[in-house]
């Protein structure tokens, strides 16, 4: 097991509360911050952590703390995105409810490095019921004087509100967010300017994912080059995974990053294997907006080198033979699994989220469901993949926020890779009408390669 | 998403409870008076729970004026959001999330399954007005497939004799399930999403 900077804990008994979880070191990097830094030494730790933003864009957080405006007299915020809607990702959720002061007290050195008085945690509305329990978690910091006013006689105040959305994936979507948060339709604005100039209610703002804030703690604890010295190259530190489909043991876990693919997914510490000991077919490694593998490429790249559970060796080979860390939204496909079901599924989901702005994006997704519905159900001719090429195309760019791109990228990725299973869904209409053929009947796997 | 508000079965005017009214200005305390608008979201949450897990054009005429917004600013917002429900549902909805990591691990049975038993299809609500079916998108919580969110609980790990379970225990139970309800184990969900 490697180490464990965010869960170390997070099953002790009554870790929930403040009492165990300071009794288990929490809260003190708060002290080292508050009482031995300035806000510069700070945010100089987290640059040099290299921590990137776990969301999924994997930007870096020091960079984008730096970036923050600061206009004389004008208030500045920072929001924890706890959104968590990418499917495939739990692992936010898991935070926050079962160590929900490790997020608090990322917050207060976070806030105190920016000059940031007050904090919002934006929760999806769904986790109502984390929320209170956040809220609860909230009442005990302040209570014990790590919020409020003059946080231990260091001058330094900092307000932390919980705010509960209502269903909405582009809420995700940090513009999207803030509008949301400002009681309104949660619909992406146009960039520039960026948050870090006119955020929330127009005034500067952060927006940082869970996980990110998370890791502040270790980070003040130990120092950013410690931190540094977990991973590979630019992808430094642990991340959580939230792993699920066809494996043993689904599940969030913690991995120092550069972890092989193939060990994360076969090793009785994380996966545990493939589930129904059949063989593998495909991973989405980052939540569903990222490109689908095939087995070919999920274990070693096209140049034939272990794939690392890294954002650069998933990534590389670019669209073409590689995919993305993205949110590390991971879920494994067995050869049960039918590959047009399941972008059809996907195309469903991003209809269903588009927030109907730009046209390509919201024509665009109502015509790829429309499309991979026909693949679905035994209606559609082979020449209509082209067709759904061509409409995945038009959407990627040319679209207010990356809504678009994610939900034409995994249809592109699946063509690419599955063309074969579409043609089979366009030419076996009455085999593929029963939803469970591949269980029945897995489609075979072509010869090819990717070598090259 | 729901998209009409013109549900005209909704003439019934509404105002909040003693106790939702001082939610609602405990909400709207956490923003800066000039931007208070920022609180409908959470509040339009709280009327709803009060006014049988719906929301009609008096609530969200009422929710309007308590913010000191135009009506149209809360109709708009309303008619976004897949958790505000435009018309009458049942006591409880049962959300079962049907996206790819939970269908890889059978959440399709599970709504045939749940539609066959209750005589409904997904956005329908039973005559007796005691379930309304809905299939949800990604609820956060793949690792513990397939699942369904009742009001405020996450039901995870399910097969079909558990959701059977649920369903008798639902059926017996007085209170309706809201998404604003204090979920009572101290353990909060209790859920897995860890192995
Ligand atoms: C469609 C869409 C959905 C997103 N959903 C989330 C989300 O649920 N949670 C999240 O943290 N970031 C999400 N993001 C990324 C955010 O826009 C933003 O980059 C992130 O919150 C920044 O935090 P980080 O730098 O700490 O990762 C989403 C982005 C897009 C385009
Ligand atoms: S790309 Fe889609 S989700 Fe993003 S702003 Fe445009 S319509 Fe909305
Ligand atoms: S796919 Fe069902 S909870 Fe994520």
């Amino acid at each position: 097991m490697g180490r464990q900077l965010l869960l170390e804990h997070i099953n002790k008994p009554g870790i929930r509360g403040l009492e165990a979880y300071r009794a288990n070191g929490g809260y003190r990097s708060v002290e080292k911050a508050l009482k031995t830094m300035s806000p510069e030494a700070v945010l100089e730790e987290v640059k040099k952590s290299g921590l990137r933003g776990r969301g999924g864009a994997g930007f870096p957080a020091g960079m984008k703390w730096s970036f923050l405006a600061k206009p004389e007299g004008v208030p500045r915020h920072l929001v924890v995105n706890a959104d968590e809607s990418e499917p495939g990702t739990f692992k936010d959720r898991y935070l926050m409810e079962r160590i929900p002061h490790l997020l608090i007290e990322g917050i207060i050195p976070s806030c105190f490095a920016m000059g940031v008085n007050t904090a919002y945690i934006y929760i999806r509305g769904e986790y109502f019921y984390v929320a209170r329990i956040l809220e609860q978690a909230i009442g005990e910091a302040r209570a014990a004087g790590w919020l409020g006013r003059n946080i231990l006689g260091s001058g330094f105040d900092l307000d932390v509100h919980v705010h509960v959305g209502a269903g909405a994936y582009i809420c995700g979507e940090e513009t999207a967010l803030l509008e949301s948060l400002e009681g309104k339709r949660g619909n992406p604005r146009i960039k520039p300017p960026f948050p870090a100039v006119k955020g929330l209610w127009q005034r500067p703002t952060v927006v940082n994912n869970v996980e990110t804030i998370c890791a502040v703690v270790p980070i003040v604890n130990d120092g950013g080059e410690e931190y540094a010295k977990i991973g590979i190259g630019k992808s430094t530190g642990t991340k959580l995974i939230s792993a699920s489909g066809h494996i043993k043991k689904p599940g969030v876990y913690e991995i120092e990053l550069g972890v092989p693919v193939e060990e994360f997914i076969n090793s009785d510490e994380y996966c545990g294997g493939i589930s129904g000991g059949r063989p593998l077919k495909a991973c989405i490694p980052g939540g569903s907006s990222v490109p689908i593998l095939p087995a070919e490429l999920i274990y070693r790249t096209a140049k034939f080198e272990t794939r690392l559970m890294t954002y650069e060796s998933l990534s590389d080979g670019g669209f073409q033979t590689g995919s993305m860390l993205g949110s590390g939204g991971f879920y494994v496909f067995n050869d049960t699994a039918c590959i047009v079901r399941a972008t059809w599924n996907h195309s469903r989901f991003y209809h269903h989220e588009s927030c109907g702005q730009c046209s390509p994006c919201r024509e665009g997704t109502g015509w790829m469901e429309k499309i991979l519905y026909r693949f679905e159900h035994g209606l559609a001719r082979t020449d209509d993949i082209d067709l759904l090429w061509d409409v995945q195309r038009r959407i990627e760019g040319n679209t207010i926020c990356p809504f678009g791109d994610a939900a034409a990228w995994p249809v592109a990725a699946s063509i690419r890779h599955f063309r074969h299973e579409f043609e089979y869904h366009a030419t076996h209409p009455t085999k593929v009408k029963d939803p469970k053929h591949c269980e029945k009947e897995p489609i075979p796997f072509p010869e090819r390669s990717y070598a090259g | 998403m729901e998209r009409s508000t013109t549900n005209h079965t909704g003439i019934k005017p509404f105002a909040f409870s003693e106790q939702g009214l001082a939610e609602c200005r405990a909400i709207m305390a956490r923003y800066p008076e000039q931007f208070r608008k920022s609180a409908l979201i959470p509040i339009l949450h709280v009327a709803q729970s009060e006014h049988d897990g719906w929301l009609s054009v008096p609530v969200m005429n009422t929710v309007a004026d308590l913010l000191g917004i135009q009506y149209i600013e809360v109709y708009e917002v309303a008619t976004f959001y897949s958790m505000f429900h435009l018309h009458p549902v049942g006591k409880h909805v049962l959300e079962v999330c049907h996206t790819a990591p939970c269908m890889l691990r059978g959440s399709d049975d599970l709504i045939e399954h749940i539609g066959k038993r209750l005589g409904i299809k997904p956005g329908e609500t039973t005559k007796d007005g005691l379930f309304t079916l809905k299939a949800a998108e990604c609820l956060g919580s793949c690792g513990s497939a397939p699942m369904l969110q009742c009001g405020a609980k996450y039901h995870e790990h399910l097969t079909i004799e558990k959701v059977d379970q649920l369903i008798e225990e639902l059926g017996s139970k007085a209170e309706r399930s809201n998404y604003t309800d204090h979920l009572d184990t101290p353990a909060g969900n209790g859920t897995t999403a860890s192995a």
